[in-house]
């Protein structure tokens, strides 16, 4: 009896998530071919409300991208890969504490803000780094141009209300 | 020692490892962000392009309306007809032949107060920028220099060929621009960056100046200007905007009557004229094909070259004379035969959702195998031979609409007497097109291009096609072409190339959508014909927002106008709604109601990933409808206790109202009769079988007839029910004048198709 519920439980959830991942792709299949362009795979995957880091993004794509890789993903192996994803609850999006805790790790001092130099050197040397539009960006709503400092946690508190 | 350098060593190398993961942290939140930022940027676009092109669809349908009431009405009374007739012919009574006169604006006094720019003719390059500069300054041209000015257009346009040609022997630089649509920031914008027009410097202005935007008036104005002042190198194409029938519909009409209350008639009369005059393309160096749509499989450019452009009044759908006639003798042949056949109304929609999102015509619901005939047209009748016409009918389908529309049983069984020689001396007087010149005149002008090869009727727009990679080469092999530059649809980067870069879609109407929605661009060609791209974004605003907050603004904007049409179908979504609650339960899941909006609407918008911003409060992941269609509804409340199914009725039709308002209201006075009004409601609701009772209607006029003079000022009534947003009074100052960019010269296209 409960494997059956599981089963119909899964395959409910299977039709949902395909539904949901169908539409995320077509946003981006321009030409209406069931094909989107390969460095548009990354808002897919993070639209459908998975958080991978640049990394396993790269080895998602590798799963999905042709033999000999044409600049295009097409859906039929998408769907497949992205429903285990979902299904796995792989790459969860990040809590908000534990994204604080990763801020008061850059900021020993328990200051409370970064300095816009600061900020810049994490985000460009360290980690994966952003690229410079990317910095720019992030710039733009972090930085208070006052202090020229972010204050880091209502930097987060404004981001999730804004998800919200 | 060792051991304590060690673990200075360990716990530096912890420390940099902690660092280096929070930093990655923070990277992989961050990137998730602006992935969804980027989501939401494209769903937006997407709210807007389905809703604008779901309304121009709903003009067609309108029109299609009017052709079947002059077709099949039978109106009872003397006023019945007068008033049809009234309305749906066009004004080209004899004493219109006065437009040629001069008297016509040379009698109008210019008062000494009059502190606006004064023309004289013929004009002088100075005069021009002059005209730029007095409009920067939000002056106001005087109706006598309008229309001045437009006879002069006029006289100039009459001359050239439908095809102009320029050479970049004569001009070093040739700059192609896009839609401007009203909006007169951007042509000032593009001249500051750019430079004014000179004999060095050649500019095509590729259709669309007017509608939408505030300025059209203005934009005209400098557009001829310079092109008297630069004829050989200053160039004009014919958008499908500049359309007086369009112009009811999308607010250049509007704009006229507004700032010019005494002589507002006068200038749209001359200025319907004039727009047929405005060639339909141009040529540079024999190598680029500019023009306003595009192209089909059927593109002669001889044909387009040698027809008389000056016969397409309007690409709106009539059926010509002889269609009329034949359908009008087939008519008459049943009738005798007392056959009780109810021909379907070709038209008529089957339900009454919408047409398919544009962006998957290959899903669209009615498969056309190949390109399908786009409809013909003529030039309307005139009043003599439509009511022979109106007079002419036996539908028993009409015969249903009169009686639920209130009319009398009593029809009139008179002889058609509109006679072959009749039809014929008419047909002397007023040239109408072939339906072969016609369709391919729609075709440049309405066309979109597509990824898949082929060419198919455009039924997202109404009019003209979808062509392929295939067309455009064929065509540009044909006559040795080796670009076509198009405008026609507003692109987020204000330009895209596509078909292997041989056609470039161009488009200078910034921020067209809502603030922030898109940057405009124009194409400079040098002797090489390379196209240089250049962007900007006439609104510096925009400039000091993050992308986030331009993103939501505009999100905003395209939210609203999505729940407003998600009100305007209240009804028939809940019908939907209680298909997927068997049970009664009162709630649905959310894969359900997705189903249901998209089964009404029709708009092939990814309401999974819109739905968060749609539905806020859940219940156990499931969604309380009822509850949930009562809060659309209450954002659209208005100060009248109206019905809400009412409300929902004017809202859906709010556009198609609108446009009715100012096709009865023939003298662009801004006010209709009561009974017109009734009239005309009567038969469009049973038309579109809407389920309003006339009481309802009557009500609603009487109440809105404040002054109780048996009169509706169209504004105030459209007003009063927000059905429009409160019109800006003529001396709307725009928040920032100068214009900043962000160019982007070079002929790269990031994600280009």
């Amino acid at each position: 009896m409960a494997d059956d519920r599981d089963r119909d439980g899964t395959e409910v959830a299977v039709a949902e998530f395909h539904k949901k991942i169908k539409e995320a792709f077509e946003v981006f299949d321009h030409e209406s071919n069931s094909t989107v362009d390969v460095r548009e795979v990354g808002t897919i995957i993070r639209s459908l409300g998975c958080c991978p880091s640049e990394g396993e993004l790269h080895d998602l794509i590798a799963e999905v991208e042709e033999e000999e890789p044409t600049g295009y993903i097409r859906f039929e192996k998408f769907l497949p890969v992205m429903t285990e994803v979902l299904l796995e609850r792989r790459y969860r999006p990040i809590p908000e504490d534990i994204l604080l805790r990763a801020f008061e790790v850059l900021d020993p001092a328990k200051r409370g803000f970064l300095t816009k130099g600061e900020l810049i050197k994490y985000m460009t040397e360290e980690g994966e780094p952003f690229s410079q539009e990317e910095m720019e960006e992030m710039l733009s709503a972090a930085i208070d141009p006052e202090t020229n400092s972010i204050n880091y946690k209502d930097y987060i508190t404004m981001m999730v209300i804004d998800e919200n | 020692m060792g051991s304590g350098i060690s673990t200075q060593h360990h716990f530096a190398f912890q420390n940099a490892e902690k660092a280096f993961k929070a930093a990655a942290l923070i990277q992989r939140w961050y990137r998730r962000y602006m992935a969804r930022l980027e989501m939401r940027r494209h769903c937006t676009w997407s709210i807007f392009q389905s809703i604008e092109y779901a309304g121009q669809q709903d003009q067609v349908k309108l029109h299609n309306f009017f052709s079947y009431l002059v077709d099949h009405v039978t109106p009872s009374s003397h006023n019945e007809r007068d008033f049809l007739t009234r309305m749906l012919t066009e004004q080209r009574s004899p004493q219109d032949s006065e437009m040629e006169n001069r008297s016509d604006y040379e009698s109008i006094e210019v008062p000494d107060s009059y502190t606006g720019p004064r023309l004289s003719f013929p004009l002088l390059p100075d005069h021009a920028t002059a005209l730029v500069e007095a409009f920067r300054r939000k002056q106001r041209l005087h109706a006598r220099y309008v229309l001045n000015l437009l006879h002069e257009a006029r006289k100039h346009l009459v001359q050239l060929p439908n095809i102009n040609r320029v050479s970049t022997c004569y001009s070093e630089e040739v700059t192609v621009c896009g839609d401007l649509h009203g909006q007169l920031d951007d042509l000032i914008f593009i001249f500051y960056k750019n430079g004014l027009p000179s004999p060095e410097r050649a500019y095509v202005f590729n259709g669309d100046f007017v509608d939408r935007g505030k300025d059209s008036v203005e934009i005209l104005m400098v557009l001829f200007a310079f092109m008297l002042v630069y004829p050989k190198e200053f160039h004009l194409n014919r958008g499908n905007h500049e359309d007086h029938m369009v112009n009811l519909r999308y607010g250049f009409t509007k704009e006229v009557m507004h700032k010019y209350k005494i002589h507002g008639k006068k200038i749209l009369k001359l200025l319907q004229d004039v727009f047929c005059w405005l060639p339909l393309a141009t040529l540079v160096d024999e190598k680029v094909l500019i023009l306003h749509g595009g192209v089909s499989d059927r593109t002669d450019l001889e044909l387009l070259a040698k027809l008389d452009r000056h016969k397409i009044v309007s690409t709106m759908r009539y059926k010509t004379r002889k269609e009329k006639k034949k359908q009008a003798e087939e008519k008459g042949k049943a009738n005798q035969t007392g056959s009780a056949e109810r021909p379907s109304p070709w038209f008529l929609p089957q339900s009454r959702s919408l047409p398919s999102s544009p962006h998957r015509p290959s899903t669209h619901k009615a498969p056309r195998a190949g390109r399908s005939s786009s409809v013909p047209c003529g030039v309307p009748p005139d009043p003599k031979e439509l009511s022979h016409r109106v007079r002419h009918s036996v539908d028993l389908e009409l015969e249903r609409c009169r009686q639920q529309a209130g009319f009398p049983a009593i029809r009139e069984r008179e002889e058609p007497s509109a006679s072959e020689s009749e039809v014929d001396s008419d047909a002397e007087e007023q040239p109408e097109p072939t339906p072969e010149e016609w369709r391919q005149v729609v075709d440049i002008l309405w066309s979109d291009p597509m990824a898949q090869e082929g060419c198919r009727a455009n039924t997202v727009r109404g009019g003209g096609c979808y062509f392929g990679p295939n067309v455009t080469e064929r065509l540009l092999q044909k006559y040795n072409l080796q670009l076509l530059i198009r405008s026609h649809e507003c692109k987020p980067e204000g330009y895209e190339f596509c078909h292997g870069r041989k056609v470039l879609t161009i488009f200078s109407a910034s921020n067209y959508y809502e603030v922030g929605s898109n940057r405009g661009a124009y194409v400079k060609l040098g002797p090489d014909l390379t196209p240089h791209i250049m962007q900007f974004q006439a609104n510096k605003a925009t400039h000091t927002l993050t992308m986030r907050q331009r993103i939501s603004r505009v999100e905003e904007s395209a939210l609203r106008a999505l729940r407003e049409k998600l009100f305007a179908h209240s009804s028939d979504i809940l019908v939907e709604f209680k298909k997927h609650d068997k049970d009664e339960t009162g709630l649905i899941t959310l894969s359900d109601w997705a189903a249901a909006v998209e089964s009404v609407l029709h708009l092939g918008l990814p309401w999974r990933m819109l739905r968060p911003q749609l539905v806020s409060s859940l219940t156990d992941n499931k969604l309380a409808y009822k509850s949930w269609l009562e809060n659309l509804a209450k954002e659209k409340l208005s100060q009248q206790n109206i019905q809400s199914s009412l409300l929902e009725t004017l809202y859906r039709n709010r556009s198609n109202l609108e446009t009715i308002f100012r096709i009865i209201d023939s003298d662009h006075s801004g006010s209709i009769s009561l009974d017109e009004f009734r009239h005309t409601w009567k038969l469009f609701s049973s038309h579109m079988n809407i389920d309003i009772t006339d009481d309802c209607i009557c009500d609603l006029a009487r109440s809105i007839d404040f002054n109780k003079d048996g009169h509706i000022d169209i504004n105030e009534f459209l007003e009063a029910f927000r059905l429009v947003e409160q019109s800006c009074s003529g001396g709307d100052v725009s928040d920032c004048p100068q214009a900043t960019d962000s160019s982007n010269s070079g002929c790269s296209s990031p994600g280009a198709h």
